[in-house]
């Protein structure tokens, strides 16, 4: 009785010794990652706290362009934080944030309130199923399929196949992006089918031939087809050209031109390596 | 001299015998104090677990209280209109999206679940009832997600070519979910089968009862409770179920007309849309999240009463 309970008590401390241990080996590599610098190159060290709020669109790269560059200058604290377009310009204007995000263009009554730069573009594919006819689609046309209004491919010249029509969930910043290119801002029909990434739209549209969908262009693959859209071939050179329409920009804008902190993060963004970091995660470099 | 001899034999095995109460009575003080120490952790234990539900709780209530007030019970339970950009917040289509799903699983799951384990616990050689029971417990460790890509590669293509419609639908949920409660359904109606005095079977078949009229007139009934707790706690199962729901079911916002049109349910709201939810939209989502606590709750009850109805 005796030998088994202590046998049991030690096996509890073992545990609770072990656990601890190794919290405190974790703990351990962690502090010593932080004290080694990365890069020595950066020698002036950057201290102080960069605020960056808007559009919610361009706040996954904003958070990932942060992250980058808070390891790389350990002593400064970039917080991202969302709310949309306007608001991230009005608190670029006001100075709740040192640098608002957009991702529209600037109307011409904040244009004088703000200095604005772009940091990367956005363009959204309409895909269809690779054994679809279809080609070309005008812009009101993919509205109608998505407002409901165009049911059938016949109505289209296409086989006589209902379509399906595939969206993102509300929220998601290409549905953002969809809604205010191509649908000019009006509602999806509800009847479409939601996916919530967009590799599950690429695979919906992907197995379903009458399916209809849209993702972010730097996502297009073989799996699916892209339509012209009014005639225009939906690529990366079209978008940087702009004759591809369905697009839009990604910008950072500042109450003056940007100084300080503010312009070593934006000209992180803007180096090579911020673009890169941008094309990763989805966007067309403006390079 | 054997006098003397003799009180100090008593005296000497007096001495040992009070050696060993102490030494015994040591012993049992160290297993006093192990067994404190033992049930304080035991007891620290359960109260953070139930501090941790708790917290749970009043965080999901403190998120979607304000937001159903805001709109109004009525508005949020009851209108299936729901653009949460658009500050319309009526999750009616994913109430009756859930219930839809969860029941069309059930209509197949439970039959063939409930057969399944007769068959298990009456019927087959002890041999195979073993390992049947083997694979059913791996069939309920496969992870959610797995299913659902089997459901969205196989299912939903062949429900496509063979049925029409484009496959993601009510009828690919229902299947995927039914798959995925049967363990539940199986393993606990087993145990319940298996839990009937043999008495009971004994006297059914002394009285001339062939076996089947045993299983069905004897032992069912007498499983009643434990059958009705697996029919329940899987129902419980495919109402919380998300990943493999959301990936073959389509996720539209309208009541579905039939089984093969496609369907949200609310754990499907949820995960779909909190990626980028911010504000009353994220608070809408933690309101959907309340109902479906309110709704597991009240199950949870129901099999409370229902195991206690039966016994009787």
């Amino acid at each position: 009785m005796q030998y088994q309970n202590t046998r049991r008590i030690s096996s509890f401390i073992l545990l609770g010794l072990l656990l601890l241990g190794a919290a405190l080996v974790s703990g351990c590599s962690k502090e010593e990652a932080k004290e080694t610098p990365k890069s020595p190159e950066l020698v002036p060290v950057l201290t102080g706290t960069l605020t960056i709020a808007g559009s919610t669109s361009v706040q996954p790269f904003s958070e990932v362009l942060a992250e980058k560059f808070m390891a790389e200058n350990q002593r400064v604290k970039v917080n991202v934080q969302g709310g949309g377009s306007s608001q991230g310009i009005e608190a670029a204007i006001s100075g709740a944030a040192n640098i608002g995000a957009s991702s529209r263009d600037l109307k011409t009554e904040e244009k004088s309130k703000v200095v604005d730069t772009k940091i990367a573009l956005d363009g959204i594919a309409i895909v269809v199923n690779p054994a679809n006819t279809m080609k070309s689609l005008k812009t009101e046309e993919v509205r109608n399929i998505y407002m409901g209004n165009i049911k059938n491919w016949k109505e289209l010249g296409g086989p006589d196949a209902p379509i399906t029509v595939v969206s993102r969930e509300d929220g998601s910043g290409t549905r953002e992006a969809f809604t205010t290119l191509i649908m000019d801002k009006k509602d999806i029909i509800k009847t479409a089918i939601i996916q919530n990434s967009t590799g599950a739209v690429r695979t919906t549209v992907a197995g379903d031939k009458n399916a209809i969908g849209y993702i972010s262009l730097a996502n297009l693959n073989n799996e699916i087809k892209a339509v012209e859209i009014d005639g225009v071939a939906a690529t990366v050179d079209n978008v940087k050209t702009g004759i591809y329409k369905v697009q839009r920009p990604f910008l950072y804008v500042t109450k003056e031109a940007p100084t300080g902190l503010a312009k070593v993060f934006m000209d992180f963004v803007l180096s090579p390596e911020g673009q890169k970091i941008m094309v990763e995660e989805g966007a067309i470099s403006i390079k | 001299m054997e006098k003397i001899v003799e009180i100090d034999m008593i005296k000497s095995k007096k001495y040992k015998d009070k050696a060993g109460f102490r030494k015994r009575n040591n012993a049992m003080l160290k297993n006093i104090n192990a067994e404190k120490l033992i049930e304080t952790i035991l007891l620290l234990s359960a109260a953070a677990f139930i501090l941790v539900i708790v917290l749970i709780t009043l965080f999901i209530f403190a998120k979607g209280v304000p937001l159903v007030m805001q709109v109004g019970i009525d508005d949020f339970l009851f209108n299936s209109d729901w653009r949460p950009m658009k500050g319309a917040f009526g999750i009616w289509a994913m109430f009756v999206g859930s219930l839809t799903v969860t029941f069309s699983s059930m209509l197949w799951a439970v039959p063939l679940g409930i057969i399944t384990a007769v068959f298990m616990a009456e019927i087959a050689p002890p041999v195979i009832g073993r390992w049947l029971g083997r694979l059913i417990e791996l069939l309920a460790g496969i992870p959610s997600v797995v299913y659902g890509f089997i459901g969205l590669i196989v299912i939903v293509p062949f429900i496509r070519e063979v049925l029409g419609g484009n496959g993601l639908s009510v009828l690919a949920g229902a299947i995927i979910l039914g798959i995925m409660i049967l363990p539940t359904i199986i393993n606990i109606a087993r145990d319940a089968i298996m839990a009937v005095p043999q008495e009971y079977k004994e006297s059914s078949l002394a009285l001339g009862a062939t076996h089947y009229q045993t299983i069905a007139r004897v032992i069912i009934p007498a499983a009643r409770s434990g059958i009705i707790t697996a029919v329940v706690l899987g129902m419980g199962r495919a109402i919380g179920e998300t990943m493999a729901v959301v990936m073959v079911t389509g996720n539209s916002t309208v009541i579905p007309e039939n089984i093969l049109s496609p369907v949200r349910t609310m754990t499907s709201n949820i995960v779909l849309e909190m990626g980028y939810a911010a504000g009353d939209h994220q608070a809408a989502l933690f309101a959907t999240g309340m109902v479906l606590f309110i709704f597991i709750v009240c199950l949870n009850l129901m099999v409370t009463i229902s195991a206690k109805a039966g016994r009787k």
